[in-house]
């Protein structure tokens, strides 16, 4: 039974968290929205591109994993506007994003090569951070959400100077630093185990 | 040479065993699954062997993660929380209410944040392509739906009782039913995605998901309760569920969402 000591609007007792469990494989038909990953306005010029591969511990892509990218406009504001999935009610269907307000929340699931791209604005950078994309991932086989962060390169001082980066081992940190393969258009892959996994992040 | 059922409760057993000998040690209460518990197969090649990199949220309130993206009306249409009106046709089976409170770790309501399910049909079987048990297709249900909750931090859903499931972990695996719950929170830290069960199912001692929560007490917070005073008269049987979100937030904020 739910047997959580709720209190009201005021009360301050502590209640314990709901345990997370696995998004399972069948979530592909209801999480999932059009366009998930279009998340910079139409023909922004801060426009960018961010793309990679979800890997296993075999080094096999995730044909089933979801991405979830949650970052700062340009000017390091957070995004307030809503609209992310923008439903029609004379449809019952998903109209997508307006292509004009910027929500800075996208959500993709990989295809069946295990890729997934975003087009989303350039971070700000916020406080004494370098400007990063906050990720979260879910797959079948991960029993509970994995965070991580996708900074871009280009400024290697910020990059230094970044309070996470540098609490990060030397030789983990560029598992955090996407590459920049074109202008504007950087490859940021995910490595859930084995050589090169990841750092995963926890909030505290 | 295919793992037995036999295999998996002496795996689950093992790993409960040890659960509670770290706690008899000292060690914290496990609120959340391991992500490498063995039992449930997938887990094996899909979670990272290194420890997290820990933030502590309160040296940096700018942390873009303190937030969350936001959703308002556009987002949902009326009818999205009832998964029983999504087609033309009545679905087959026991029509449920089930409605909750989403609720952070002071047992404040979580207002105006998105809530999406989705659940296998009555006869146990999901709307996916790749879905292999062979129960039938109900052409008038899809599970999947979606609603905000409200300024007490209420949700409520009309559905469908979903019927228990095979799945492939080993020899005649059976998941006990279950409705898939995305939610979101103040922040982007308190992002969580779960299952709700029903109470008293007879396949919660097999199944290696929802022993992944190691804590019995825990695991008893995934069971939602059957509430004669949510159940609608001549229409639906009502379930209680209250979701409470994990993970630091941002100062907590009277009014407003
Ligand atoms: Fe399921």
């Amino acid at each position: 039974m739910t047997d959580i000591a709720t209190t009201d609007t005021h009360g301050a007792e502590a209640v314990l968290p709901t345990p997370s469990q696995t998004v399972g494989p069948f979530y592909g038909y209801a999480l999932p929205i059009p366009d998930g990953g279009n998340i910079a306005p139409v023909g922004h010029p801060d426009t960018v591109t961010v793309h990679g591969h979800v890997y296993d511990g075999e080094g096999n892509p995730l044909p089933d994993a979801l991405v979830e990218l949650w970052g700062a406009a340009p000017d390091g504001s957070v995004p307030t506007a809503t609209g992310s999935m923008r439903r029609d009610p004379a449809s019952g269907g998903f109209v997508g994003r307006n292509g004009l307000e910027f929500t800075g929340w996208g959500r993709i699931q990989t295809d069946a090569d295990g890729h997934w791209v975003a087009r989303t604005l350039r971070p700000g950078a916020r406080g004494g951070g370098a400007p990063y994309l906050a990720v979260c991932v879910f797959a079948r086989g991960l029993l509970m959400h994995l965070f991580t962060r996708i900074y871009l390169p280009g400024d290697d001082a910020a990059l230094a100077a970044d309070p996470v980066l540098s609490q990060v081992e030397e030789g983990r940190r560029s598992t955090l630093v996407a590459e920049e393969q074109a202008p504007a258009t950087y490859r940021f892959d995910i490595r859930l185990q084995g050589e090169n996994e990841t750092v995963f992040l926890e909030y505290q | 040479m295919a793992l037995t059922q036999h295999d998996i409760d002496k795996e689950i057993a093992a790993e409960r065993d040890a659960y509670e000998q770290r706690v008899a040690g000292g060690a914290p209460v496990e609120h959340h699954p391991d992500r490498g518990y063995a039992p449930y197969r997938s887990s094996v090649l899909r979670h990272p062997k290194r420890p997290p990199v820990g933030i502590d949220v309160t040296k940096d309130p700018e942390l873009v993660e303190l937030s969350s993206p936001a959703w308002g009306e556009r987002d949902i249409t009326e009818l999205d929380n009832d998964l029983t009106r999504q087609h033309r046709g009545e679905p087959v089976g026991e029509r449920i209410t089930v409605e909750g409170r989403l609720l952070d770790r002071e047992g404040r309501p979580v207002r105006g944040q998105l809530v999406e399910i989705w659940q296998a049909n009555s006869a146990g079987r999901y709307a996916h392509q790749r879905e292999q048990h062979d129960a039938p297709l109900d052409p008038n249900f899809t599970g999947a739906g979606r609603t905000l909750t409200d300024d007490h931090g209420f949700y409520r859903f009309t559905t469908i009782q979903p019927g228990p499931y095979p799945w492939r972990n080993h020899t005649n695996a059976w998941r006990p039913a279950h409705i898939h719950f995305s939610v979101f929170g103040r922040s982007f830290t308190q992002r969580l995605v779960t299952q709700m069960y029903f109470p008293n199912d007879p396949l919660f001692p097999y199944d290696p998901i929802l022993h992944a929560v190691t804590d019995q007490a825990a695991r008893d917070r995934l069971v939602a309760a059957y509430d004669h005073n949510l159940s609608v008269p001549e229409f639906s049987l009502g379930y209680r569920w209250d979701i409470v979100l994990d993970g630091p937030s941002a100062t907590w904020m009277e009014e407003g969402r």
